[in-house]
């Protein structure tokens, strides 16, 4: 975890509501994909924990939905503009299968981003299925795509790709692990549907992101844990509904 | 050079800023901010006597300049905390700590006080009569001058360290409360804990939180919580912890000019972790720009 500030690269729309926020700083505490950071934004008294979707030696880079004042705050951001981060948050996903499959739906497929690069990286074959409602919120496809991914879309509307959800598109698909991110009853279907091991990044509203607050406290087959600190990432055999 | 001691019922602290109890967890979460040894000490999460998960989930609402929390005293319990929490506190604080109690019972807080008093790490008891929180039990104590005489008395009688009361702002006539703690044996009032609020999501149109009301607290707060150290502090005799809202070294001067001997920082810690320790280092700031050379002598 670190606290430190961040300026802005670029900011701009991806889809009506879903914006690409490129930073530059200081990124070491980042360690892991599924990570998360929690911005400050003027006006907002509670940070913003939004999801790492990928991080070099000095960029960052967030793609995040307009839902509410905090994020509508954020896609005014210019380049040049700074923001006060904290990094590094949460456990992230841990690296492992030799052919996994990817799970997520709408802001929940950013962090499997940079989890798929990292995949693509140890030379892992990755399938990725991306959901969507429709057509016209579709993003991130064309990159999956060029790290090497098998890349299936989704949509609720039928509208493009496989007609319905993430877990309509599993049939006759091989894996030995999965990672998963995306809204809990996608979450919930993908317990249902998946057959091997898995990790399940979860969302929940946060007092402070790093663990001390116990505002986002969940319980599991382990224990209490803490979305923001012991998550957001829980193993399949870990959780309770 | 300005001095920035105070003392605490016979206990010297480097500096009156001390991180409020369910800001702080059990200090460990801090340490990759700071060194948690520059405070002046921290008020630790509140323990009970069984384990605790607290309340369902959302427990947090945003608010102007503030937020609202409806943890519900979660907790690992007194025997976890005397057994993994507090050794490994002491492995990275190297001063006296007060411990915040909770309870449902005038036994409850018995219970745990007297397990707490062979602590020698524990220099202060703080018993949360005022968690909003909870059902039964917590503010209940606080909101009537009779239950917190009550608690405070049993909690005397099982300790010999100093034991500040942490009195709920949602009543009538605080200073009532506080004038019957001390009567009881207090050595000191901790005020003020959350005020009740609540928050509604319009597009589902249903309460923020899912326990419907929870503890409002931030810099809103501030202006209510110092007008309540000003009446208490000038009606009772014994030292009063002041918090609620405080966010910077100015907010600390305001307490400590209010009558409060030191003061506590809460919500301020989970905007920015290194609330406390911008505090600290602003403080002498301040202190010279105001001319003031020590905090013991300013009470108003």
């Amino acid at each position: 975890m670190q606290q430190t500030t961040f300026q802005v690269l670029a900011n701009r729309p991806l889809t009506d509501a879903v914006y690409r926020m490129e930073l530059q700083g200081d990124t070491t505490a980042i360690t892991r994909p599924g990570q998360f950071v929690n911005l400050h934004i003027d006006g907002c008294y509670l940070r913003r924990p939004i999801s790492v979707c990928d991080w070099d030696g000095q960029t960052l880079t967030l793609i995040y939905k307009v839902v509410g004042e905090g994020t509508r705050r954020m896609a005014q951001a210019r380049k040049g503009d700074t923001f006060d981060l904290l990094t590094g948050l949460g456990n992230g996903y841990t690296l492992r299968g030799n052919a996994p499959l990817l799970l997520g739906g709408g802001v929940g497929i950013p962090p499997l981003y940079g989890l798929a690069k990292r995949l693509r990286a140890a030379g892992k074959p990755v399938t990725a299925v991306l959901g969507f409602n429709t057509a016209s919120e579709i993003f991130l496809r064309d990159e999956f795509s060029a790290l090497g991914c098998r890349v299936l879309v989704t949509t609720a509307d039928g509208s493009a790709g496989i007609p319905g959800f993430v877990t309509d598109a599993l049939a006759g698909l091989s894996y030995d692990t999965f990672y998963t991110c995306g809204p809990e009853p996608m979450l919930r279907a993908v317990y249902a549907a998946t057959v091997t091991g898995g990790q399940f990044s979860f969302e929940e509203r946060m007092g402070c992101g790093f663990g001390a607050c116990m505002g986002c406290s969940c319980k599991t087959v382990t224990g209490y844990k803490r979305i923001c600190k012991d998550g957001p990432v829980l193993e399949k055999e870990e959780i309770l509904w | 050079m300005v001095d920035l001691r105070v003392d605490l019922c016979g206990i010297a602290l480097s500096n009156p800023v001390i991180p409020a109890s369910g800001t702080f967890g059990y200090g460990n979460e801090f340490r990759e901010f700071y060194d948690p040894n520059i405070l002046g000490t921290f008020s630790f999460k509140g323990t009970t006597r069984e384990p605790r998960f607290g309340n369902p989930t959302p427990r947090i609402a945003e608010c102007t300049a503030g937020m609202i929390n409806a943890v519900g005293l979660q907790n690992p319990g007194i025997d976890a905390v005397l057994a993994t929490e507090l050794p490994r506190l002491k492995t990275f604080f190297h001063k006296p700590v007060i411990a915040n109690i909770g309870g449902f019972s005038v036994e409850d807080y018995a219970y745990c006080c007297e397990k707490i008093d062979a602590e020698p790490c524990v220099g202060w008891i703080e018993v949360n009569i005022s968690c909003p929180n909870v059902r039964h039990g917590g503010m209940s104590f606080g909101t009537d001058p009779a239950g917190a005489a009550a608690v405070t008395k049993a909690v005397k009688a099982v300790t010999t360290k100093p034991v500040f009361v942490k009195l709920s702002p949602n009543v009538t006539d605080i200073v009532e409360i506080a004038k019957a703690c001390e009567d009881a044996g207090a050595d000191g009032i901790s005020l003020i804990n959350t005020l009740l609020g609540m928050r509604i999501d319009l597009a589902r149109r249903r309460p923020v939180i899912a326990n419907t009301m929870g503890g409002f607290s931030g810099p809103a707060v501030f202006p209510v919580a110092l007008r309540m150290v000003y009446q208490v502090a000038h009606a009772v005799g014994v030292p009063v912890m002041g918090m609620g809202g405080v966010s910077s070294a100015r907010d600390v001067l305001e307490m400590l000019m209010a009558g409060a001997t030191a003061v506590q920082v809460g919500a301020a810690n989970l905007v920015n972790p290194c609330a406390c320790r911008d505090i600290i280092e602003d403080l002498p700031v301040e202190m010279e720009r105001l001319g003031i050379s020590n905090l013991r002598e300013l009470r108003i």
